[in-house]
């Protein structure tokens, strides 16, 4: 299957990782093969067919404006590597 | 060269709902920070969301009052960012179905009408909100998930002040349709401008900015204000202005570059998994129609046509609803519109602030105002004693009638009664009589003070008025 183009450094920093050179090149490779899979999706005809947001046929899938108990902060904040006065701390935001 | 401006207003919106869009934490302001969280807002691994069916309902029903269509598909997407206040790495929002499009908004302007076309209203939720430190910063989660409306205009919009309208007119309408509370100092409300700026009567639109961060709507006037002469200047100097997004910043009352297009987002948005598409029915839209409320436009337009009423007092009406629908009932029966309309605003409102008892329990009955009025109409009380006699339906809840034969109120329109004290006037204040006599038009109304005062106000001043004169020239 011969690979697809993508622009790894793009999507790498899209998703905030970064790769070494030699990762780029692996995982680029890697990605250009499912992008490839993808490809062969492109043959069939679907001209006719609807496109679908989902592939469950459910809709509608709603819940009553009502109030259910919300965490215990304490519990919230368990997994938060840094933590104060109730807060997530995180570095320190640069606008 | 001439050059306008070209401005369209994305508006924030909270919904009023009790708890949060897609789980039941509580949608509330003011709670210590993390309160009102749970996995799904906080965007843990394995949770499912689920749609506050009222969120769908007000977003709707804001779709009927901007006059926009409802499609019968909307679905939910997600837009891929990264930024501290986003606990799940992406907001959930409506990208290519929203749940409204295609709507307007008319508004009072310049002393004429003007209209804003909405492009869409769609459904989205809130983010976190970040506190800064020295060193880092910290994030409250309370506010994620709530659900947040985002209504996008067109740009129908030609200036700063123009912007200013229609955001207070949006406002108007929201609070009125019971979809938001708007209340700005809460956050509920917020705004980002696009504008650009062309040579007056060409096609093709300039580059187009992006101004962020106003928290007000004054804010958004300021901003258009000092943005506006800066890009034709840049222009009228021979620069090029390209696509940007710039930060308000409200100490210095500057726009600032915040990111270039090269920056510019990309969001990757893509169908939400979690959330199934909504497809309204005939009976729930029904349902939601019914909510739809008169518009604060359409009920001044009213009040001016239905009750003569002028303008100002129309528009009291209009943003004192209670006051209003407390006015009309007074109204309803009654021939002297603007005298009711004077009582209610002028004296019963007063006594509200002056009280702080809510207009709910004010003794006064809607039908005792017209009863008031006519009174005063018929010449059985003056109207400085209506003033007493309103003050005591206030405090006791009688009414008018009761009032003024409990205590002895009415009006003396006794001639023999008035010539009486008409005399002891001028008996007791010779100087007025020599002043007048000498051409002192105004001696008369001191004399005439004393003639009410000696009646204890009851006596009708226009008979007094009428007997002194004849009296004195004689």
């Amino acid at each position: 299957m011969a690979g697809t183009e993508i622009d790894v450094k793009y999507v790498a920093h899209l998703a905030r990782i970064s790769l070494s050179p030699a990762e780029e090149q692996k995982i680029g490779a890697q990605l250009g093969n499912i992008l490839g899979y993808i490809e062969k999706l492109k043959e069939l005809d679907v001209s006719q067919v609807e496109p679908t947001a989902h592939a469950v046929p459910l809709i509608n899938v709603t819940r009553p404006d009502e109030i259910r108990p919300s965490l215990p902060t304490d519990e919230a904040l368990r997994n938060a590597p840094a933590k104060a006065n109730g807060l997530f701390l995180v570095p320190k935001i640069v606008e | 060269m001439e050059y306008e401006a070209v401005i369209g207003l994305e508006t924030h919106v909270q919904l009023k709902t009790k708890s949060k869009m897609w789980c039941g934490c509580a949608n509330e302001f003011g709670a210590p920070p993390n309160t009102n969280v749970c996995p799904v807002c906080l965007g843990m691994p394995g949770v499912l969301p689920v749609a506050n069916d009222e969120g769908l309902r007000l977003t709707v029903l804001t779709g009927y009052l901007l006059h926009c269509t409802i499609p019968r598909f909307a679905k939910f997407d997600r837009k891929n960012y990264f930024y501290p206040d986003a606990p799940k790495n992406y907001q959930v929002t409506q990208y290519d179905k929203p749940s409204t499009a295609n709507g307007y908004l008319d508004f009072e302007f310049n002393g004429g009408m003007s209209r804003v076309r909405i492009t869409r209203a769609h459904l989205e939720e809130d983010v976190g909100k970040n506190f800064h430190f020295d060193r880092n910063s910290g994030v409250d989660f309370n506010r994620a998930g709530v659900p947040l409306l985002e209504i996008v205009s067109e740009p129908d919009i030609t200036s700063p002040d123009m912007a200013y309208a229609y955001l207070n007119a949006l406002k108007d309408v929201l609070v009125y349709g019971g979809v938001s509370d708007c209340d700005m100092e809460k956050g509920m409300v917020r705004c980002d401008v696009n504008i650009s700026v062309r040579p007056k009567g060409q096609k093709e639109l300039g580059a187009k900015i992006e101004i962020k961060n106003m928290n007000s709507f004054s804010g958004a006037r300021k901003a258009l204000e000092y943005e506006i002469p800066r890009q034709i200047e840049v222009l009228t100097k021979g620069g090029k202005l390209s696509q940007e997004t710039r930060r308000w910043d409200d100490v210095a009352n500057i726009t600032e570059t915040m990111r270039s297009k090269e920056q510019a987002h990309d969001y990757r948005y893509f169908p939400e998994p979690d959330l199934m598409p909504f497809e309204p029915t005939e009976a729930w839209l029904e349902e939601v129609s019914k909510r739809v409320v008169e518009l604060p436009l359409a009920r001044k337009q009213r009040f001016m046509v239905d009750y003569e009423l002028p303008a100002p007092d129309a528009e009291t009406f209009v943003n004192d609803v209670p006051l209003g629908d407390y006015f009309e009932k007074a109204v309803a029966s009654a021939k002297n519109r603007k005298a009711i309309a004077n009582w209610v605003i002028n004296n019963l409102r007063a006594k509200i602030t002056e009280t702080q008892i809510p207009l709910a329990e004010v003794k006064v009955k809607p039908n005792d105002i017209p009863e008031l009025v006519a009174l005063v109409d018929n010449g059985k009380i003056s109207s400085k004693i209506a003033q007493d006699v309103f003050a005591e339906m206030f405090t006791s809840g009688d009414s008018p009638a009761q009032i003024v034969e409990k205590k002895g109120l009415a009006q003396v329109s006794d001639t023999g009664a008035i010539e009486k004290l008409c005399d002891e006037a001028i008996a007791a204040n010779p100087k007025s009589v020599e002043d007048y006599k000498a051409g002192k038009v105004a001696a008369l109304n001191s004399l005439k003070g004393q003639v009410m005062k000696l009646s204890k106000g009851k006596a009708n001043p226009a008979l007094v008025g009428e007997i002194l004169e004849k009296k004195l020239k004689a």
